[in-house]
């Protein structure tokens, strides 16, 4: 149609200035000393902070597992709805999305301290006071809290083109609920699943706000120890972008795993 | 499993699900009100830490300056964007693949990433900056730009891909024989994309400016990494969170909260009305 | 009425039609050896082809046939490989749509959705920023001769097909073209609509008097509203005339058999006035090929009289008998050949039947290669 490919060059020069450039300036700090020279001592550094990367890992597979688990259903009714209530439902489901995810997070300090509500309410019945604050549970719990409605909304997208005549010829053929579910429902909502873990893993495996609040200093993950090596105590660029791409090849990884199970055909992803 | 009682556990769950999402912010509203500063112990109704939100310089600024980047990269990031994405329609199809890939890297990238790279881009500008203006003895290169420049720069480039995965979409589902319709009619190509091409993509525009507003006020860590002494929002209000003194917060939440609801009830109506006249239309 | 025709197509004279001083038109539009690929496929290959002003001229093929290319070169949508387009004896090869003094109308209306009636029809008056009152007057009048009085502010999206048609046409005529295309326009109404259309559109072509282009694989479409019918196949015009000599005399095998339904039987002529097809020789009409020359003969089915067996000059079986409405459509068997015949009395399948047909009826075609 319109045949003018120049329109493209101011974004162009902008996505080599701040987009692909700054990534090349990580690869280079991360390859070098403070003096410039090559080095791989940086990636080599990283081996004394393997625990808390295999923290990072886990809890935020264990928060993607949970998340995966609780929306599923919440997907799967939501798509049986009729329409006009689907539409009211989807809205609410995104407005805690919509909320500035400080606020959700620090609204649970508040309930998860010693001397928060859910401990008085607990209280009230003779039952703790728990330690929930500043344990890797309460790390997990705020991951699951703010990365929830992004579970929801793809496998709720995948669902719906699920047809419930399908559900009923499986029920028609003698499959229980177990089998509908194994045989029908989760094969068909795969790219959903992929697509959800995505949104999930991701923001999770690289968070550091949930760990500062959630987990006070005992439970860092790898942003915050990228964040202490750029803006925190520890100042140290190079071994800061070091971690950096390793958390880049590990999103990387991910997503190219998942985008193997996404069938739609979106234009250019990896 | 009997119908009804398969229909109440289904309630029960998504009751369930959504009081999850919801009652921590309900708490944080119910405590908006509260007489003293205690997270747990409600002792008296008051307005006080809505009035002194009011008069809360470092919230006032932050906000003012949270909304003046969101409206100034959203325009920019629109511009560029449509632009873009309009060059990326021309181009042959390795090309259009590649820079799609590329396009998706702000968007898939975690934010810290994108916020650290995007640091580093700036402390080494600002080192080469430094040095041509020791070296020219004068100083004529900006050096010291953390703050607004670098805020709008980052704003802007997490902003554009959106813009263009937006309007993609629309201009691919476009006639192409309206556009040969216009020049038919004896538009130049200039013309025609203005008088035909644009009016069709100006829903797809419309709704980018929104997504790229919606993002920028949100935006909490690339700011933290860009903003050199300066406060947006979501900053103002994490260092609040750090200090965990006041009830403010609580008030400010309360009043997000109820300013997005509102929002989304008026574009729940304004769609609701414009899917009705279409109907009567048929 | 002159016309060149393309491809290795023998040359004939068509009849004339009644009016002569449409013999003095000018023409107005000239393609000379058009070449057009697409994809790597041939699509057009030196097609060569005039076009005479104030006609109602129809481009009639298959799919794929290059009718729409044809359009589209003239249109300046479609930009030759090698060749010229000549416009009122100038050459306009290289011209982009907009400045050319032709108008299309689209095969899916194209109208713009984000202005109304009005806008839409007004839209290239505004372009040449014709005065207000001018583009109101003009605006209002085409849409009375296009028959939508009253809808200047209705919203296109709530017009029927129909009605979007006719806007269409109205803003391509408001602009006073010298030549409109028409791309198929009628493709997607439904056939009585169509049938109204197709009349409205040979209207407006006269009122108007100005050169229409037409596109369409509706053969009957074609023989209804035109002038001048080219026929097209795989990118080579195959016959033009009227649409009583395409119709009559179809100069080969494939315009016989897209034109109308025709019997085609392989004959040979056995000297002048005399062919012998079908295991019987006739009495026809053409002469002027070799003694025994292998040809092709057409018969079409209403020429075909049914009488009792032994009256014939040709018996054969019916098959089977189709009620059409208008006719009767018989599939009768004979000599190894289902020949169908059209007649306002059915005969009874089984039945044996004598046919007989006329000199004037029978039509000689060389025999072409398939």
């Amino acid at each position: 149609m319109v045949q003018k490919k120049s329109l493209a060059a101011p974004y162009l020069v902008w996505m080599a200035a701040f987009i692909i450039a700054p990534l090349i300036i990580v690869v280079y700090f991360a390859l070098t000393d403070s003096a410039g020279n090559f080095t791989l001592d940086n990636l080599m550094t990283i081996g004394r902070y393997s625990t808390v990367f295999a923290r990072s890992l886990i809890l935020a597979a264990v928060a993607t597992a949970i998340c995966l688990v609780l929306a599923f259903p919440v997907g799967y009714f939501l798509s049986r709805l009729r329409t006009s209530k689907q539409h009211i439902m989807q809205m609410l489901v995104m407005l805690p999305m919509w909320m500035n995810f400080l606020l959700r997070t620090y609204a649970w300090m508040s309930l998860l301290e010693k001397n928060g509500i859910i401990n008085r309410i607990l209280g009230l019945v003779g039952l703790g006071p728990f330690e929930m604050i500043n344990t890797s549970g309460a790390v997990v719990l705020g991951m699951v809290y703010n990365y929830l409605p992004y579970m929801i909304l793809p496998l709720y997208t995948a669902m719906t083109k699920i047809d419930q005549s399908v559900v009923e010829a499986a029920q028609d053929l003698g499959a229980g609920m177990g089998k509908i579910l194994t045989r029908v429902l989760i094969p068909l909502s795969v790219p959903g699943i992929a697509t959800g873990i995505t949104m999930v893993f991701v923001p999770a495996v690289s968070t550091f706000i949930i760990s500062r609040m959630l987990g006070g200093g005992s439970n860092l993950l790898i942003g915050d120890l990228i964040e202490l090596q750029f803006l925190g105590n520890s100042y140290n660029y190079n071994l800061g972008s070091a971690m950096s791409l390793v958390l880049m090849v590990i999103v990387l990884l991910c997503m190219s795993f998942t985008s193997s199970f996404d069938e739609e055909d979106m234009e250019g992803v990896v | 499993m009997k119908q009804k009682h398969w229909r109440a556990l289904q309630q029960a769950y998504m009751v369930l699900i959504f009081s999850f999402l919801y009652v921590p912010i309900a708490v944080m509203a119910v405590f908006s009100f509260n007489e003293s500063k205690s997270r747990s112990v409600f002792t008296g109704f008051t307005l006080n830490w809505y009035k002194s939100l009011f008069t809360n310089s470092m919230i006032l600024d932050a906000l003012a300056l949270s909304v003046a980047i969101a409206l100034i990269s959203a325009l920019i990031s629109t511009v560029v964007g449509t632009m873009a994405a309009v060059g990326i329609s021309s181009m042959g199809r390795k090309s259009r693949l590649l820079i799609n890939n590329l396009s998706y890297l702000p968007i898939v990238n975690p934010e810290i990433i994108t916020g650290v790279s995007l640091m580093l881009l700036f402390v080494a500008y600002r080192g080469f900056a430094a040095w041509a203006n020791a070296h020219m003895g004068a100083d004529l290169v900006p050096q010291n730009i953390f703050g607004l420049p670098t805020l709008l720069i980052a704003h802007i480039s997490f902003s554009v891909p959106y813009v263009i995965f937006n309007v993609s979409p629309k201009l691919r589902q476009l006639d192409v024989r309206m556009y040969e319709a216009a020049l038919d009619l004896g538009c130049n190509p200039t013309q025609a994309f203005f008088k035909v091409v644009m009016p069709e993509l100006m829903p797809a525009i419309l709704s980018a400016f929104l997504i790229c507003i919606t993002y920028s006020i949100d935006d909490f860590i690339i700011s933290y990494f860009t903003c050199g002494n300066l406060q947006t929002l979501p900053i103002a209000i994490y260092s609040m969170t750090r200090k965990k003194v006041s009830p403010e917060i609580n008030a400010l939440s309360t009043i997000i909260f109820l300013v997005i609801l509102a929002i989304i009830l008026f574009t729940n109506h304004m769609d609701s009305r414009k899917y009705r006249r279409d109907q009567q239309r048929g | 009425m002159r016309a060149m025709a393309g491809g290795n197509v023998p040359l004939r004279r068509p009849t004339a039609k009644g009016d002569l001083s449409k013999m003095d038109n000018n023409v107005i539009v000239s393609l000379q050896n058009i070449v057009v690929d697409f994809d790597g496929q041939n699509i057009l290959n030196g097609l060569s082809l005039d076009l005479h002003d104030k006609e109602f001229v129809t481009f009639l093929g298959p799919s794929g046939c290059g009718k729409t290319t044809t359009l589209r070169v003239i249109g300046g949508f479609v930009e030759p490989k090698s060749g010229s387009v000549f416009f009122d004896g100038k050459d306009i090869t290289g011209l982009p749509p907009y400045k050319r003094q032709v108008n299309t109308v689209f095969q899916k209306y194209a109208l713009f959705p984000h202005l109304n009636v009005f806008e839409n029809v007004a839209f290239g008056l505004r372009l040449k920023k014709e005065d207000e009152r001018v583009i109101r007057s003009k605006v209002l009048e085409m849409l009375e001769v296009v028959g939508l009085k009253g809808f200047e502010r209705r919203n296109i999206a709530t017009l029927s097909g129909g009605q979007q048609q006719r806007v269409a046409i109205a803003r391509g005529l408001v602009n006073q073209p010298r030549v409109l295309l028409l791309d198929e326009p009628l493709g997607a109404l439904d056939l009585k609509l169509r049938k109204e259309m197709q009349l409205e559109l040979k209207r407006l072509q006269r009122e108007m008097d100005i050169t229409f282009l037409y596109v369409t694989h509706d053969q009957e479409e074609a023989l209804t509203m035109s002038d001048t019918v080219v026929v097209m196949k795989d990118g080579l015009i195959q016959q033009i005339g009227s649409p009583e000599d395409i119709y009559n005399e179809p100069q080969n095998a494939f315009v016989a058999d897209f034109i109308g339904e025709s019997n085609i039987l392989d004959g040979l002529m056995l000297r002048d006035f005399r062919v012998e097809f079908a295991g019987n020789e006739f009495t026809c009409v053409d002469k002027g090929f070799a003694r025994n020359q292998p040809v092709q003969v057409v018969v079409r089915p209403e020429d075909i009289k049914v009488v009792p067996a032994i009256q014939g000059q040709l018996t054969g079986m019916v098959n089977e008998v189709i009620f059409k409405g208008v006719h009767f459509e018989m599939h009768v068997e004979q000599g190894g050949h289902e020949w169908i015949i059209h007649s306002t009395q059915a005969s009874q399948p089984g039945e044996v039947i004598g046919m007989c047909i006329g000199p004037d009826e029978i039509h000689i075609m060389a025999r072409t290669e398939e």
